[in-house]
């Protein structure tokens, strides 16, 4: 019997992570099996106006190829997405993604709140939330967000977080379903994905 | 953030183009909302209708919403490599055959993109060659940049991607610092010709070698982006370089088969299909 409650129904992770979240990010994105069917979307801090760098440091130790959509391509099953450095991003209606310069939020852009907010206004309760280590509040209300359209919400155990302050303000701002160390992570998602097959 | 579902955004876009002619209807949405929300918040409404309430009662609130909704962000010499290309590619490739050079600056926001492209090239000594146009629909953020003034919060970044650009002076040349803003060189602008024109709604108003439209189209969706690419592409000469924004692609555009790629990592195109 599994811990965790799961189906098939999802249509969507986003994931978002700030600081002391890159090995986290890089020990789920080489362990979930290649052929893992939901999309991931992540939304990651990263540093200021470095274009390029951070999605071929993140698609070397993916079991899959990392890339950072265009505005308004497609979202595909299957695939790992990125955040571009210094674009907000967005789910758009019709299941595409929509890229915007608009000021920063929690002084970042990209910010998490707004991937994880316009993510539930899309997917409603068949999105899953994670949110990992980070030094600021990003990614509260937009778990909240998730949680309040029905959606499934995850934050990385604080006590293994380098830096806690986003999983607790998190916790703060919403009902979290499970608080889980990285290892249990991939587990729940090797596990979910054994529904989609 | 509000509950705003669709059909509120639905009814205030109709009335705003029926009773003041914006056209906001084939905006993105989820930027779109966001703005929306942000005017709730900023100015204490409790709901869309209320909002829209206000815009009938006070025809010159309107203006106000315009430049609320419409994204000004922006930077000078934003993506260095891109301004790179530009000095060392795509105007030298111009200047082959041209004696003179048409730029239009399209969505030029507060004008720190043709601030940039202005010294560019007084660098490359050539601005009395080239003639720059740059449009905006937001009346308020075009006063702004035809005075040629930025807060200086924010060179610090443009002085950054200045020195990305590898240009060959220092930015602090060609501006002084007064009130807390650099006050550009006017001399710089002084040919700049600024305007209002509605990419959405407006025609084809001249023909150019260069085009620049980057992070204006992300705003629109992808029935708009097609109508407004065809319009860039009849306002370009044969063999004229069209530019959007480093996330922005023509792959899925109606009229991609009429441009080249010309630099894909720069989002430089060039039209060879009338
Ligand atoms: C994010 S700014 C882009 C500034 C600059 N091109 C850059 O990349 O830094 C987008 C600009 O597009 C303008 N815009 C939005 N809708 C427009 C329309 N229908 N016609 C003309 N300009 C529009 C906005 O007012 C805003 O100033």
């Amino acid at each position: 019997m599994s811990k965790y409650k799961l189906d098939n129904t999802y249509r969507a992770i986003v994931l978002g992570g700030s600081a002391g979240s890159f090995q986290g990010i890089t020990k789920i994105l080489s362990s979930i099996p290649d052929n893992f069917e939901l999309p991931v979307i992540m939304c990651l801090h990263r540093l200021k106006h470095v274009r390029n760098g951070f999605v071929e440091a993140l698609s070397i130790k993916s079991t899959k190829p990392v890339t950072e959509p265009y505005d308004k391509e497609k979202l595909k099953r299957g695939k790992v997405y990125l955040a571009p450095s210094n674009y907000h991003l967005s789910i758009e209606l019709g299941n595409n993604f929509a890229l915007s310069t608009e000021d920063m939020v929690n002084n970042s852009r990209p910010s998490i709140d707004i991937t994880l907010e316009t993510a539930a206004y899309n997917y409603k309760r068949r999105l899953i939330g994670i949110l990992l280590s980070g030094a600021n509040k990003d990614g509260a209300l937009g778990m909240k967000a998730i949680k309040e359209r029905g959606g499934l919400t995850i934050v990385q155990d604080p006590n293994e977080c380098m830096i806690k302050t986003m999983p607790e303000s998190a916790l703060e701002a919403t009902k979290i379903d499970y608080v889980l160390k990285i290892k249990e992570i991939i587990e729940f998602l090797i596990e979910l994905d054994k529904n989609y097959k | 953030m509000h509950n705003i579902e669709i059909t509120d955004l639905k009814k205030l876009t109709q009335m705003v183009k029926d009773a003041y002619g914006y056209d906001f209807t084939n905006y993105a949405m989820s930027s779109f909302r966001r703005r929306v929300n942000r005017i709730l918040e900023l100015y204490n409404f409790t709901s869309v209708s209320n909002l829209i309430d206000k815009i009938k009662v006070q025809p010159a609130f309107v203006e106000e919403v315009v430049n609320e909704i419409t994204v000004n962000v922006t930077e000078m010499f934003r993506d260095p490599s891109f301004w790179r290309e530009v000095r060392d590619h795509i105007i030298p490739n111009i200047l082959l055959n041209h004696k003179s050079i048409n730029v239009w600056h399209a969505g030029c926001s507060s004008g720190e993109e043709v601030f940039s492209m202005a010294i560019l090239l007084r660098e490359m000594g050539i601005s009395d060659k080239v003639k720059l146009i740059a449009t905006d629909l937001d009346n308020s953020i075009l006063n702004k940049a035809k005075k040629a003034t930025i807060p200086i919060k924010n060179m610090e970044l443009n002085e950054k991607n200045y020195i990305r650009f590898q240009g060959s002076a220092s930015l602090s040349k060609y501006y002084k610092e007064q009130n807390g803003h650099a006050v550009l060189n006017p001399a710089l602008v002084e040919n700049v010709s600024f305007r209002k024109h509605d990419l959405v709604q407006g025609g084809i108003f001249n023909k150019f070698d260069l085009v620049l439209c980057r992070n204006v189209m992300i705003y629109f969706n992808q029935n708009l982006q097609n109508d407004v690419l065809k319009k860039l592409h009849e306002s370009l000469f044969k063999y004229g370089y069209l530019i959007i924004g480093s996330k922005e692609s023509l792959i899925w555009c109606e009229i991609a088969n009429k441009f080249i790629v010309v630099n894909n990592e720069e989002k430089i195109y060039k039209k060879i299909r009338e």
